[in-house]
This record gives structure tokens, sequence and C-alpha cells, in this order.
């Protein structure tokens, strides 16, 4: 059976984000220029982390579920500083 | 000290505009609403702080809420607990991309009360929670977080919060701050290793007429289902998941960290896969997206678990790592209702008795369900996450149940020790390696 796949864009758009204008996680670009192995790009479930063509990351925290994910998994010293979102910004589940 | 929470978050000193409770209970999750619950029901001045503008807003769960634990907070809380459905069929389900075999089973006992499991939406369900806390004299604080902890010659009195002159003093703080817990981190209660036993799961809430679910997953008024899939996540440890809220289902997977790093697939694709699986298909087609989500698991078990109880701080629910994932039991929830209940009667013993002593909590916790099951079942997750359980089994499974209906003629039947020989001959499973795995089962369940 076909299964239509809606966009990652329509995907998010079901989730509701109060954006902070804090940047809760930040990710050092030039770090991320020497890591070989960049499994956030694919684990992260948000699809926040971008490779750029000159070899860095790109990185938006505004649609960030706040999992954890992306810290744990990466193994390069001081590349993700990561935090929560201030007080009632970030995403609210209203499933969950 | 940084002002935010997160991984480098260190602690700090009070100021002098600190307000000051009794216990401060940080996370008003499950175990957090618990501890609060109990706490102010015996008279004592809590704050429940919570980061997300509701209780309930930045939790995300995989099935079902078992409820048992429930009767001693809140006698008859079925009437009231937003709930979805009552799960009266639980199924689990072996699969590889082409084949299925499922154990479908289905009581009328568990659609009346005192019931078993419900199935439920946690916005709703937590801050219903907390509203029973709150109810009984706790104050609730959201859209605030706790970004460190106070600390006075090594013991702990209190959180920093990120309000101005946010500072909040306690005698206890208890922290339910979740699968991520920065506190239990800046305590340096939390062992290393983390990553290893952790997995992210991953959902889809799919909106869905009443009446198409119950037609098609056979259930009727409140009556749902509970599907918990091994085997359908491309070689990745982990599981799925399907289940019946009212109006919509719920589908997902749960993925071992590590190995989803390494395998290049994401997380969303897994859950595709899952919709496009024969066996699922016909059940979620034509299901609308309502809401995706994600969240971490912690499912180590009790090796894993970080120290419980601190000068002045006791850890509960995920942020103790008191996820129960051991296959024919998937839990969360009530351990989270359990460690919380009881470190908020721990807390409260230590507050009547005017000692710093906290080490009720544990004698509680391995009294009760919470850690008895946790250590009966520390073997589970190890076995449960190898690569023979995840990939091996269903396929061999799978494969000796198809050799086993299909009818051969003219050859004669093959007879079953063969087809089980021939079989695990085909999936590179070698007899000693199942029996290993036979009695490492018999000692983690038996």
């Amino acid at each position: 059976m076909d299964y239509p796949e809606i966009s990652f864009e329509d995907r998010m758009s079901t989730v509701d984000f109060q954006v902070s204008r804090r940047a809760h996680i930040e990710v050092d670009s030039e770090i991320c220029n020497s890591c070989t192995t960049r499994e956030c790009v694919h684990a992260c479930p948000a699809n926040l982390f971008v490779p750029t063509t000159d070899g860095g990351i790109l990185f938006n925290y505004e649609q960030c579920f706040e999992c954890g994910t992306c810290y744990l998994l990466c193994n390069k010293q001081g590349a993700i500083s990561w935090t929560y979102p201030d007080g009632g910004d970030g995403v609210t589940f209203r499933k969950g | 000290m940084s002002e935010h929470a997160g991984p480098a978050a260190t602690t700090a000193q009070a100021t002098e505009k600190a307000t000051t409770f009794d216990v401060v209970v940080v996370g008003a999750g499950p175990a957090g609403s618990a501890a609060a619950l109990e706490l102010a029901r015996r008279g004592h001045h809590v704050a429940l702080v919570e980061r997300g503008a509701f209780p309930g807003a930045k939790n995300v769960y995989g099935g079902v809420i078992y409820g048992r634990i429930l009767d001693e907070l809140i006698p008859n809380w079925w009437e009231e607990a937003p709930i979805e459905r009552w799960v009266t069929r639980r199924q689990t389900m072996l699969m590889t991309p082409t084949q299925s075999l499922t154990v479908d089973f289905r009581t009328e006992n568990w659609g009346k009360p005192p019931y078993n499991g419900a199935t439920a939406h946690r916005a709703k369900f937590d801050a219903w929670l907390a509203s029973k806390a709150e109810e009984a004299g706790a104050e609730l604080i959201t859209s605030t977080v706790v970004t460190g902890l106070l600390t006075e010659n090594g013991r702990i009195v209190g959180v920093r919060t990120d309000r101005p002159d946010g500072d909040l003093r306690a005698r206890i703080v208890i922290a339910c701050d979740g699968v991520n817990s920065f506190l239990a981190k800046q305590a340096g209660m939390y062992p290393d290793g983390q990553v290893h036993h952790t997995t992210l799961g991953v959902k889809e809430t799919l909106a869905l007429p009443r009446e198409t679910i119950e037609e098609r997953f056979g259930v009727s008024g409140t009556d749902g289902v509970d599907i918990e899939l091994v085997g359908g996540t491309r070689g990745i440890a982990g599981g799925g998941f399907l289940y019946t809220n009212l109006d919509s289902v719920s589908v997902g997977v749960v993925l071992s960290l590590t190995e989803l790093g390494k395998a290049k697939v994401r997380p969303e694709e897994l859950i595709a896969d899952l919709k496009r699986h024969p066996a699922i298909a016909p059940l979620v087609k034509g299901g609308e997206l309502i809401e995706y989500a994600a969240h971490l698991i912690p499912e180590g078990g009790y090796n894993t678990m970080p120290k419980l109880t601190g000068d002045g701080i006791l850890v509960t629910g995920d942020a103790a790592a008191m996820c129960l994932a051991a296959g024919i039991w998937l839990e969360g929830v009530n351990f989270a209702i359990g460690s919380g209940m009881y470190a908020g009667r721990a807390a409260a013993e230590a507050l009547s008795k005017n000692t710093t002593d906290l080490s009720g909590y544990e004698r509680m916790l391995h009294e009760s369900f919470v850690l008895a099951d946790h250590r009966k079942l520390k073997g589970a997750p190890e076995l449960l996450l190898g690569d023979r359980v995840q990939n091996k089994y269903p396929a061999m499974i799978c494969d000796l149940v198809e050799n086993l209906f299909q009818v051969t003629n003219p050859a004669p039947k093959p007879g079953l020790r063969k087809l089980f020989r021939r079989g695990a001959k085909q999936h590179g499973i070698r007899l000693r390696d199942l029996a290993k795995d036979a009695i490492t089962g018999f000692r983690a369940y038996g």
C-alpha cells in the first residue's frame, strides 16, 4: 500500500513552538569541521543539523524537541552547547 | 554558574532574596506531581516547578499508563482521569519486512473497574495529575526552568530558577526533571555512559474517526488496543508500537541512540517503514498526522540508575532511569508515579522527624514494585537489545512458522525438529547461544 509521505516542513508544522529569542542550543561549526561521523545530522528527530558545503554544520534551534539526542551522540568536546529554552519557551506537545 | 539548565551547569550559593519552601519538586510530570501531592496532603509547603507552559507540555511516551499505583494516591481515579481508551487487547508482533507473527490477547476484565492500563495524551494526563497536587495545596510554578542546585557546605539547600530573584530555598529537593536530569548530573549522582542505554522514541499521532478505529481494531466504546512490535527497525536495536486513542492512533519506533547514530537512516523513515508494513498499513491507512513528537527514554534498567539519594536530594522517575523496558513489560509512567509518591513520603517523614536522613526513600523503593521489578529484571535490557533478540530470532521464528504452515506436497512434511535446526542454521544462530539466551531469559524473567 502506498503511503503519501508528507514533507518534513509539514510534519514539523503539527507541533507547537514558542520560539525563544535566545538560542538554547549553539553549535560551533568550526569544531564540526573536523568531525567525521556527524551522527547528529540524521539522528536529530527534528532534522535541525544541516551540513554546509564548506564542511561545517548549519544549526537552527527554532523547532527543537529538546530531546537531548544531539548532545548525547556528539563526540566532539565543545561542539554543542546545550541548555533548555527559558521557561515557557520551546516545544509544546499538545498530545504527547 | 551558567544561568541556563544544561549539561555544563554547576551548583551555586543562595541569594538573599530566596523564597523558602519545605520541599522543591522539580518537574511536574507524573513523578513530580505524585511527590508534590503526597507532601501537600501531609501539610508541607511544597513548590512544584515546571519548565513547560503547563504540566505535560514537554512530555511524550509510547503507550500505556498502568494505573494500579494510582489507587493509593487517588481512589477511583478512573472516574476522573483524562484517559483515551482502556487497553483490553494487547498484542506482541514479531516482524520482518514481509512477515509478521502476532500474539493477540484480549480480556474483558481490563475494560471495567479497576482496569489495568489506559492510553492517554500526556498533555492532558500530566496536567490532571498536577492539578490534584495543586488542589491538595502544592504551589505549581509553570514556565520556570530550574537552572541549578543551591548548596551550602556541601548540602543541597534549594534551586536556582531562570526568573529574576528566582532562588527557591528548601530543606529537600526532589529531582523529577526527566531523562536528561541535569540536576542529578550536577549533584554528581549520574553515572557515565548514558548514551549507551538511552533510546530515542519517535511517534506520529494519526487522526482517524472513532468508528474506523473500532472496526479496524475490533473494539467498541472506550476499549482500546496496544501493539508492541519487535524486529521492524531495519536492524537497529529497539522496537515499535501502535496503540489506539479515542479518535486517533499513535504509531512510533524506539531506537538505540548509538545504533541510530551509526545507521545513517532518519527516525521518521523508520516510522514510514512501519506504516507501509503489510500488517500495519491497513490499521493506519488514511490517518492524518496531527502530531509528530520525539523524546528520549532511559532503558538501561537497574544497573544504569544514578544514585537515588544525596544530601538534601532525591531522584525519581525518568531522572532515575526507572523506565522498565523488559519486552513483555514496557512501563514508565507507573514507575514515575510510584517513585515520586515514595520520594514525597520519605521527604515528609524526614521533615516531620526533623532529620536530614532520607534513607526511607530507597527502603520504600526496594520494598515495592519500583526497585523490586527493576532488580529482578536487571538482565532484561541487555538481552532484549542484543542482535539475536532484535533481528535473528524474529526472522527465524517467522520463517519457522511459515514453513510449518506451508503445505509442501508432494514432499513429506519435514517435522518440527528438522525445521528448527534448519532455521537456526539459516539465520546463523548457534544452538549454544540460543541455550545461553534461554538461560539468561529464565534468570531475568523467572
